[in-house]
């Protein structure tokens, strides 16, 4: 079954932000990557590329389907998890633990958009 | 080595000095090869005898699955039977031996054939005209997408740059849009299966080019509201393109240009009973409304006042020139063209009215029969296909992929799976019109039989397939690490 770690904020699209002070760790759910299942390749953005909320900044590939990566905050890339390039099954494996891209945020305010562990618990279970 | 196996390559058979044939020595000296157009090395072919080439290759098609072979209900894919009166047609030398750059009034028969499918198309269809020159689905798709931009843009439109996508459609719909250089809008659709008309009134301005639907959508759902939509986007100035994936169970029954749309294609390879799978080649014909004619590509056939037919240019002369509005080489594939145009004419009028209404006769049989052991997400009558997601009882954990591996075993070719995106574990069956009772209530049966093995013994489903010539293979590692030449790696297991 999949877990909904607390203390994160989630967006419809399935991906998670941990906010570390200015800081937001984006990855996808564990939910997300039950449903895709194992992740085969991981398109990820640049450093100092710019994202914004709700457009698109990468893909993730499993054995089932492709699917875009969605940001759920606007900002700048200051750090993709190169670890995925090797071994994009890590998502699999922690997907909380395993984040893709950390990004800092040019508007927080954005975070209240998005929701807590709780509703996007019932949000999947209404998918 | 066992020639029988899979895994064994042409390459590997090869043994160094032998040679399969023999070449009379070169009676016209004069016409050698220059030197310096010869190759220094000899090309690294495989070499083996004529009866190893014969026998290896001869049992890799053994090994094989076709519609020939067995039940093949791919959804989507329309895998009709491909009846031989097609092959014996397309194999005719009178076709077989044309030349497409042989004037007209030599072949004036494959003419008319490639003008009476024209016509043929418009008819069932209900559009003005069309072209059979793109080569295959998507190939059309990007076809109509560059006529609906050139209609805009000849109106001095150049606005118009998007282009709305239900979340239900082929992945081939956006992927034909950004190649033609426009963005894609997704349209959500409602529980129902349908698109959501009230998320499309938002999308809707006078940045869009058009609006692609797919009706019967992808769950096999008949779009009701088409009359709405076509009306809504119409209104902002954008068209309507129909592609004709799922055009099967509307032969006889209605036609996409009566539902307000203005361009579409066809896979003839689908609903026209040519050969399917492997990569093609298929056929993928595009049809417009009358004010959009100018904007298909060249060349077309046309029929002039003395019955005689040619080959139109947009060149005055005549001449063939690629460079000037074509989409592909000449006239697309034609023998591709033949077996539809044989398959339309051995039907006839009236029996091609009974296409739709049996392959939805059939899909629904199936779908009212399996509903109690396989999840129907979204119950009523469908069309030519439906979708499952997955086993009703999932506690055993056997996934969609399981069921149809294990569909394998029992000699069927295994459904669409995880396709559409709207479901987890979407399983997608299409059984065509072709199938007789028996055929489909052996399927039912052993669909059956595999929701009970899921349950009583779940690692046999898991574990599956046992009976095939490959049994279950690791997709991650074929996903992360290809082989893409011939040399594979030496693997001793199945020995």
């Amino acid at each position: 079954m999949a877990t909904f770690q607390e203390g994160l904020y989630y967006s419809e699209t399935h991906e998670y932000v941990k906010v570390e002070g200015n800081v937001a760790y984006i990855g996808i759910s564990d939910y997300a990557q039950h449903a895709l299942g194992t992740v085969v390749y991981v398109d990820m953005p640049e450093v100092d590329d710019e994202v914004e909320a709700g457009e698109e900044f990468g893909a993730v590939e499993s054995v089932k389907a492709a699917s875009d990566l969605i940001s759920p905050v606007s900002g700048t890339v200051v750090e993709i998890n190169e670890a995925l390039e090797d071994e994009p099954g890590l998502v699999n494996k922690d997907a909380f633990a395993n984040w893709i891209i950390k990004v800092e945020l040019s508007d927080p305010s954005q975070l209240d958009n998005l929701m807590d562990a709780k509703a996007y618990e019932e949000f999947c279970a209404n998918e | 080595m066992n020639n029988k196996l899979y895994g064994n390559l042409i390459f590997e058979l090869s043994h160094p000095g032998t040679c399969g044939y023999s070449l009379p020595n070169n009676r016209f000296p004069h016409h050698e090869v220059p030197a310096e157009m010869r190759r220094a090395n000899d090309a690294e072919l495989p070499e083996c005898d004529e009866m190893t080439v014969v026998r290896h290759y001869t049992n890799h098609s053994a090994n094989n699955f076709g519609v020939n072979n067995g039940f093949y209900p791919l959804g989507s894919c329309t895998m009709k039977y491909n009846p031989v009166i097609n092959e014996e047609v397309a194999m005719m030398p009178q076709f077989q031996n044309l030349h497409p750059l042989q004037p007209d009034y030599t072949c004036q028969g494959a003419l008319e054939v490639y003008y009476n499918l024209q016509k043929a198309l418009c008819e069932l269809t209900g559009l003005a005209e069309f072209t059979i020159n793109p080569c295959a689905g998507a190939h059309g798709e990007l076809t109509g997408l560059m006529a609906i931009r050139s209609y805009h843009q000849a109106r001095g439109d150049h606005k118009r740059v998007k282009v709305i996508v239900p979340d239900s459609a082929h992945g081939t719909n956006p992927a034909s849009a950004a190649v033609c250089g426009l963005e894609i809008v997704e349209v959500k659709s409602t529980a129902n299966g349908l698109v959501d008309v009230e998320d499309l009134k938002p999308l809707l301005g006078d940045d869009i080019a058009a609006m692609m639907m797919t009706n019967p959508n992808t769950l096999g759902l008949f779009e009701k509201e088409i009359p709405e939509i076509a009306e809504l986007v119409h209104a902002c100035g954008g068209l309507m393109y129909y592609d004709g994936a799922n055009l099967n169970p509307m032969l006889g029954a209605s036609r996409p240009g009566d539902m307000g749309f203005d361009v579409m294609h066809i896979n003839l390879h689908k609903t026209f009973s040519t050969p399917h799978g492997g990569g093609g080649p298929g056929s993928g014909p595009v049809g417009v409304r009358a004010d959009m004619v100018q904007f298909l590509p060249k060349p077309t056939v046309k029929k002039l006042d003395d019955g005689s037919f040619t080959l139109v240019n947009d060149l005055q002369d005549g001449t063939y020139d690629v460079t000037r509005n074509h989409i592909g080489a000449f006239l697309g594939n034609f023998a591709v063209i033949l077996r539809a145009y044989t398959y339309i004419l051995t039907l006839g009028r009236e029996n091609i009215k009974m296409v739709g209404p049996l392959a939805t006769l059939n899909a629904n049989y199936i779908k009212e029969s399996l509903k109690d052991v396989y999840e129907l997400p979204i119950p009523g009558v469908c069309k030519h296909e439906f979708v499952f997601d997955g086993l009703k009882d999932k506690s055993t954990d056997v996934t969609t992929m399981d069921v149809a591996k294990r569909l394998l075993d029992y000699g069927y070719h295994a459904p669409t799976i995880y396709f559409p995106l709207l479901f987890h574990q979407s399983l997608m069956i299409e059984p065509t019109e072709n199938e007789s009772k028996q055929t489909i209530d052996g399927f039912i049966e052993v669909m059956r039989k595999i929701a009970d093995e899921a349950k009583n013994t779940p690692e046999l489903v898991k574990t599956a397939p046992h009976n095939a010539p490959i049994t279950r293979v690791d997709d991650v590692l074929a996903a992360m690490h290809p082989i893409t030449t011939y040399r594979m790696i030496v693997n001793d297991d199945k020995q």
